[in-house]
């Protein structure tokens, strides 16, 4: 079990290309930590980097306190789970997950203890035998965690385990690696691009895009303090809407003026924050969920108007509306007893409690 | 309307034209593959039986040229007797057996931690290094046996066959890392790393899971190697001279062939017993063979 370290962390390719553009990231020991962000933002290259299958060019990496930067990966004690199994074809599943203690020449019997615990943890004791091939693919993805799981080492990576499997099979999985988790407590870095798995999983979300840290934090700090226009958006699902507006000052309070001629007010105990930059363009930054159905309620702060549906997505407990303003498109979440139509006036309700207002010039949550 | 048209029994008119058979198509494909196969059966075929009906004969019948040369009418093992129990057929038929399989060691010696070399560990020059090796199996032995005959001659390899454990490695070695490169290059890149991280070295790594994985590969490689060196004609030919160090190639030609004299029977008959080998190899190999063959080329 061990702390991992990234200080400065940097590669660079061939052509100058930056994939990781010095990164500083402090993961705790037994923490499960997932790095989430859109293809190309470096989070499996710094994934590999810690695994020691990639070249640092500049900076850090130290697990359990020991910089690892030439340590080859064989000696820094940590087992990867790869997105396509990486299971060895010709080998038996015990022979599979047996083979990095074999390596290690560990004795015969611990590594037989050491396979059927892991093995009844994953449930696939009755697998043993059975080569690659003859397993589905959640059983692969079961056997090459179990792969991981009996070397008991410092750190586990997993590189976009579930990616390959089916919709259903993914949250079964999903379950399965929460639930070894907190059964063998290893400190874990998981890499993905899905930020449902994401939000699950993970203690801490360190979300990435170009190559830098946008922000971390637990998840539902991530889906209700976004600090940058990418997590606001790349959090959350469907995404939050942004709508441009301006910031007024009138009669001591502040409204936003949304296009075609919307005004909503700015809850009161915000007004402090947002008061600085009344008078300037922004983005009004608000969730589907947070803009639904008009329905009676003692909260404040809930501000109406209406809109004309252009599509309605029937979703089951849920029913989507989308509609445009001035070249905007704004979901919003409604009860599916709501009777939506295409074209039909809907006055709907927006939470301003949960509203955020973006500077569109830097992309930051105000 | 309907039930007039039934009450009629007139037939319903048909809904849509039909247009083709698949049925029809696929049965004038299977002809059509059939005649082909048939010609290619027939071409590469009557050598084969001409040989064993001949070697069948004896010399009084092959010289009877009022015969029918497809059939034998007095069959007869002489040829084969007299080829296994006299002359230097034997000796012929154990050089070649020392000569191929110490080749096809040398050349899977060589081959294989060369493949695992240029397909996966990325160093400076590995992809121009991969096209030179392939670029030096295109030199013609023609061109090749002249200056490796000095070189031969050099070390006092003339006129013995452990000369050519040394030169035919020079043709197999370059095909064989050629096609394995390719075999090594399609084993998903992830396998190695999960050796890496499992805790395997360079070696563990290609002992225990290239080589295995890429069975199939390396045994279609072994197959080539073991027919290139089995057959080859051209530098035994030029480098050995004295029956006893010769191999069934030449030596068939050289010890059956008197000036104009032709041994026929006893000819087809060593050439007969010379094609045993490749086609046991191949009888035992020939799955793995295609599936090296065809490696790589589905997803699956």
């Amino acid at each position: 079990m061990a702390q991992v370290s990234l200080r400065r962390l940097v590669k660079k390719y061939e052509g100058d290309v930056q994939a990781v553009k010095g990164i500083d990231l402090e993961i705790a020991d037994h923490e499960f930590v997932v790095l989430v962000g859109p293809s190309g933002c470096g989070k499996s290259t710094t994934l590999r980097m810690i695994a020691g299958l990639e070249d640092i060019t500049d900076g850090e990496i130290a697990i359990g306190g020991v910089v690892v930067n030439d340590i080859p990966p064989r000696d820094r004690d940590i087992a990867m789970v790869f997105q396509n199994y990486a299971l060895y074809p010709h080998m038996t599943v015990f022979e599979n997950m047996a083979f990095g203690l074999t390596l290690r020449r560990f004795p015969k019997d611990e590594i037989r203890r050491r396979v059927d615990n892991a093995a009844r943890i994953l449930d696939i004791g009755e697998l043993l035998d059975r080569k690659p091939k003859a397993l589905s693919g959640g059983q692969r993805q079961r056997v090459a965690m179990g792969r991981a799981i009996v070397r008991d080492p410092k750190v586990f990576l997993f590189d976009e385990p579930l990616s390959n499997l089916d919709a259903k099979l993914r949250v079964q999985m999903r379950t399965e690696i929460k639930k070894v988790h907190q059964t063998v407590k290893t400190t874990t870095v998981y890499v993905t691009h899905d930020q449902v798995e994401a939000m699950t999983l993970a203690d801490r979300v360190v979300v990435m895009n170009n190559g830098i840290i946008e922000q971390v934090g637990p998840p539902q700090e991530l889906y209700h303090n976004p600090t940058t226009k990418f997590v606001a958006g790349f959090i959350g699902s469907p995404a939050m809407n942004f709508i441009p507006a301006r910031l007024e000052n009138g009669a001591g309070a502040l409204r936003l003026h949304l296009p075609e001629g919307i005004v909503l007010p700015v809850p009161p105990e915000r007004t402090k924050r947002y008061a600085p930059h009344a008078g300037q363009e922004v983005l009004f930054g608000l969730r589907p969920e947070h803009l639904t159905e008009e329905k009676p309620t003692d909260k404040a702060n809930i501000a109406t108007f209406q809109v004309r549906p252009e599509v309605i997505e029937p979703m089951g407990m849920e029913t989507l509306v989308h509609f445009w303003l001035q070249g905007t498109e704004v979901s919003a979440r409604l009860d599916p007893a709501v009777p939506a139509e295409v074209g039909r006036p809907l006055t709907l309700a927006a939470d301003m409690n949960r509203m955020h207002l973006i500077d569109p010039r830097t992309e930051r949550v105000l | 309307m309907s039930g007039a048209s039934m009450a009629t029994g007139a037939p319903a008119a048909p809904a849509y034209r039909k247009v083709g058979s698949l049925r029809r198509e696929r049965r004038w494909a299977l002809i059509g593959a059939y005649a082909a196969l048939a010609v290619f059966v027939v071409f590469f075929l009557l050598p084969p039986f001409h040989m064993l009906i001949t070697s069948l004969k004896s010399s009084a019948e092959i010289a009877d040229l009022s015969g029918n040369p497809w059939t034998v009418s007095r069959p007869t093992l002489e040829n084969y007797w007299a080829l296994l129990t006299h002359g230097s057929y034997p000796i012929h038929f154990r050089n070649s057996v020392i000569v191929t399989l110490c080749t096809v060691a040398i050349t899977m010696l060589i081959s294989i931690p060369a493949a695992f070399a240029l397909a996966r560990m990325r160093f400076w020059g590995s992809t121009v290094l991969a096209t030179g090796v392939f670029l030096t199996y295109l030199v013609p032995e023609t061109l090749l046996f002249i200056p490796l005959f000095q070189i031969i001659g050099g070390m006092g390899l003339y006129n013995n066959m452990w000369a050519m454990v040394l030169i035919y490695p020079t043709l197999t070695v370059p095909f064989c890392t050629w096609i394995m490169i390719g075999y090594f290059g399609s084993i998903p890149k992830e396998l190695d790393e999960a050796a890496l991280i499992d805790g395997a070295n360079h070696f563990q790594m290609l002992w225990k899971i290239f080589i295995p994985v890429a069975l199939p590969g390396i045994l279609a490689a072994t197959i080539f190697a073991f027919t290139v060196s089995w057959a080859q004609f051209l530098y035994p030919m030029a480098f050995l001279v004295s029956s006893d160090q010769m191999v069934l190639t030449t030596g068939i030609v050289s010890d059956l062939i008197r000036g104009d004299t032709f041994q026929w029977g006893m000819i087809m008959a060593g050439a007969l017993l010379a094609a045993l080998p490749p086609l046991l190899v191949y009888a035992f190999l020939m799955d793995y063979y295609i599936a090296g063959l065809t490696a790589g080329a589905t997803k699956g």
